[in-house]
């Protein structure tokens, strides 16, 4: 069959799966949504579906993310009249009342409805018009949650593998082209174009060369690839098939962490499909091109994200980074010409050579062209993996996206880039978000993590927490990461605990100023960022815990106390129950108090209080 | 044991005596026996013609190898930024408290073993806890507690 042939026939199978007629469940199945209880919900649907006689004429369906993580399990029905309603925050025990108004009386289930797919005449708003939906704008997340991940006629029928078949009409100089055309800059977090990236690895001349996909996302609060992975992992498969035409590699890698067990479950099922299409083997479409991908699971170590380390992890050594140059685009993996993208560039890849670089180009900023994913998460009201345009303003993505911060807090900084990024404080709310002006305030834009920071936060303690992180995935190679991440840390943890003295903050600067300049990697090079921002924004904090013995957030332990204000205490017991050390007594219905002696601050009275009685000093 | 050698020997046979066979084959030998006892290090160096020290050296360097057997119940806390933001570290030390036992260790019983765990990328429902690949979200303190009381 033609490639032609073949779109056609999966378009004929797609419409039957989006046409009115069957009913549907759609089930947001992702790791998170699996996490919230999405597969006991599924076999309640099951279960439900069997009772009242429906097996037969409906399609259960798991899907990957819509990134609407706040409101998981999501489901999505559509009833015998076609109308398609999202519901959000689905358990098992409300399967039965769904089945019963969506799918058997065709009314909306009002309590759990978030929104109507299409259009909506109904108080209930349309999806594309939600708060959250609408700025977005969505490339590398255009099948996430809509499409079945583990069926390849949905993808195809889509657009999918056209990106791949138009490579093959414009032949491999024409293709990196196009990239350089479309502006794309690499997604991992560096943000060096690729067509550039890719031009290089073309113009080596070896006898075997290698592309390979990183999908190692190890910033602590980043799960944008793994959406993609899980959700659409076709996307990212036809970017790697792409980019190996285009510099001539025959083997392709995809490096994936080995805490992702459903992500590379979906790669093996995609690759095992590509084969079965013709996709991969030799003169794929009648090309002439030939092409093979590999799976290699990580085995957690932060660093491997770094290109060369990751290279070594999958040669078989301790991930620890070599010297460039040479580049890898002139000596990577097993000493051959060798091209890294990750997951994100790779997804936005197929997209580009589908649609073309004119209409990619149209998104975002002159500089940072297209759409950026990000992970939104932390004290935010809408957690979510969401995409938008490069450029747009930090204060859109919180406020109209995620809903502003949690239980309506004040807004005090938004961490970005993990690691290896840095705090932005709230007078910077308005910023543009694209490479450029993340780099002008000190952090940069990373793989895409974006953690909100409200109040109760100590930027001290939130430094110190990333050099927690980057002290212990330090490879060690390299003094001044090794020794810099070490001495960061102790200083740091020294602040927390009271212990510091003034000049340390100019320590604090004078390490991480030498790491920046003298560390082998990214790693050492940027796990300073923290400190850095840290210090740019909130020196004041720094100066409270040393020269006053006072965490100004409430956060450091060792600098505050708890207590039980009498007046509005009713004495429930809940904060009694709730102390692991005993340190709290009172008489029922008696204000209660704590023994500061016994108290170790977890702050679990705190938490449990209802009264808002517990302060913290 | 016999039976355990048997199945040593079968994984591996699965893998070409190169380099890069060593990760995928310790990732293996883990999932099949849940660690890397020092005779499994030992054929794998042999199988790889690595010496031990080789083997050693990549097994440490990286997070997910174990060098003692976990414990009935494995628990692994994230220590994700969204999660440390949400009081992950309260959590950990709640769990610590339950069990008596610090992250690396197992109990003496052999029922809880403890691990910190960089991120599992489901920040949405932070702090989060895995229970023998059960994800608990939205966890608190009290409600640790009365989880590892249930798996007692």
């Amino acid at each position: 069959m033609s490639f032609k042939g073949r779109q056609q026939q999966a378009q004929a199978i797609w419409e039957q799966f989006t046409q009115p007629g069957r009913l549907r469940v759609l089930i947001g199945s992702a790791t998170c949504g699996r996490a919230a209880g999405a597969l006991e919900v599924k076999q309640a649907f099951h279960e439900a579906l069997a009772e009242a006689n429906l097996t037969e004429t409906t399609d259960v369906v798991e899907v990957g993310c819509l990134g609407m993580c706040f409101a998981e399990v999501l489901v999505e029905l559509r009833g015998s009249d076609g109308t398609r309603v999202l519901y959000q925050g689905v358990e098992p025990r409300h399967v039965k009342d769904l089945v019963q108004a969506q799918l058997i009386n065709d009314e909306v289930y009002a309590p759990l409805a978030l929104a109507m797919m299409g259009e909506s005449g109904t108080e209930i708003p349309a999806f594309d018009k939600l708060a959250m939906i609408a700025p977005q704008v969505r490339v590398v997340l255009r099948n996430c949650g809509i499409i079945d991940p583990t069926d390849i006629d949905h993808y195809l029928a889509r657009g999918g593998y056209s990106g791949m078949a138009r490579a093959f009409e414009l032949g491999p100089d024409q293709v990196i082209e196009e990239m350089k055309g479309s502006g794309l800059r690499g997604r991992g977090g560096a943000g060096f174009p690729t067509g550039v990236k890719w031009g290089f690895a073309r113009s080596s001349v070896a006898d075997q060369k290698y592309v390979i996909c990183n999908a190692d996302e190890g910033d602590p609060g980043a799960f944008m690839d793994r959406s993609v992975l899980e959700g659409d992992p076709h996307a990212v498969l036809e970017g790697l098939l792409i980019a190996g035409y285009a510099i001539g590699a025959t083997i392709g890698y995809v490096y994936c962490r080995a805490e992702y067990p459903l992500a590379i479950e979906r790669l093996q099922g995609a690759i095992e499909q590509m084969h079965q299409e013709g996709f991969l083997g030799s003169n794929i479409l009648g090309s002439g091109f030939d092409f093979e991908i590999k799976i290699k699971k990580g085995a957690g170590a932060f660093v491997c994200g770094e290109e060369t380390s990751l290279m070594q992890s999958i040669e078989g050594k301790r991930g620890m980074p070599l010297s460039k140059p040479p580049f890898p685009a002139v000596s990577g993996l097993f000493g051959k010409p060798t091209n890294i993208n990750n997951v994100e560039t790779l997804a936005a890849v197929s997209a580009i050579l589908e649609k073309g670089a004119d209409w990619y180009s149209g998104y975002g900023t002159e500089k940072s062209r297209g759409t950026k994913t990000f992970a939104l998460a932390g004290k935010i009201t809408r957690t979510g993996l969401i995409e938008v345009p490069m450029g747009i303003a930090l204060s859109t993505i919180i406020d109209d996206i995620g809903g502003g911060v949690l239980d309506g807090k004040p807004f005090k900084a938004v961490q970005t880039g993990g690691p290896s990024g840095g705090c932005i404080p709230a007078q910077f709310f308005d910023l543009p978000v694209d490479y450029e002006h993340l780099a002008e305030v000190g952090s940069i834009m990373g793989s895409g993590g974006m953690i909100v920071i409200d109040q109760e936060s100590c930027m001290v303690d939130m430094a110190r927490y990333f050099l927690t992180f980057t002290e212990n995935e330090s490879c060690g190679k390299c003094v001044p990461c090794r020794m810099g991440t070490q001495h960061l840390l102790r200083i740091l943890t020294a602040i927390t605990q009271g212990k510091g003295t003034i000049d340390q903050i100019e320590t604090l600067r004078k390490i991480g100023d030498t790491m920046k300049k003298a560390s082998l990697c990214g790693l050492g090079q940027t796990a300073a960022n923290p400190v850095l921002t840290t210090l740019r924004y909130f020196e004041d904090e720094y100066r409270a815990h040393i020269e006053e013995n006072r965490c100004p957030a409430g956060a450091c332990r060792a600098l505050i106390t708890f207590s039980i204000d009498a007046a509005t205490c009713t004495g429930c017991g809940a904060c009694k129950r709730a102390c692991p050390v005993d340190a709290i007594s009172g008489e029922k219905k008696q204000p209660h108090s704590i023994d500061e002696s016994l108290c170790i601050q977890c702050g679990s009275c705190r938490q449990v209080c209802k009264f808002d009685s517990v302060h913290v000093q | 044991m016999p039976s355990e050698q048997h199945s040593l020997e079968a994984i591996l046979s699965q893998y070409a005596q190169n380099r890069d066979s060593l990760i995928p084959l310790l990732q293996d030998i883990q999932e099949q026996f849940q660690y890397l006892a020092p005779e499994a290090i030992a054929a794998v160096a042999a199988h790889l013609n690595l010496s031990e020290n080789d083997v050693y050296g990549v097994a440490t360097f990286y997070a997910q190898f174990r060098f003692v057997p976990p414990g009935l119940h494995h628990i692994r806390v994230c220590e994700g930024t969204a999660c440390h933001v949400r009081g992950s570290d309260r959590i950990l030390e709640s769990i610590s408290r339950s069990t008596g036992i610090a992250p690396g260790q197992t109990s003496e019983d052999g029922k809880f073993s403890l691990e910190r765990v960089a991120c599992f990328g489901s920040c949405a429902l932070a702090p989060v806890v895995v229970v023998d690949d059960k994800v608990y979200g939205r966890m608190t303190a009290p409600k640790t507690q009365k989880l590892i009381e249930e798996k007692k």
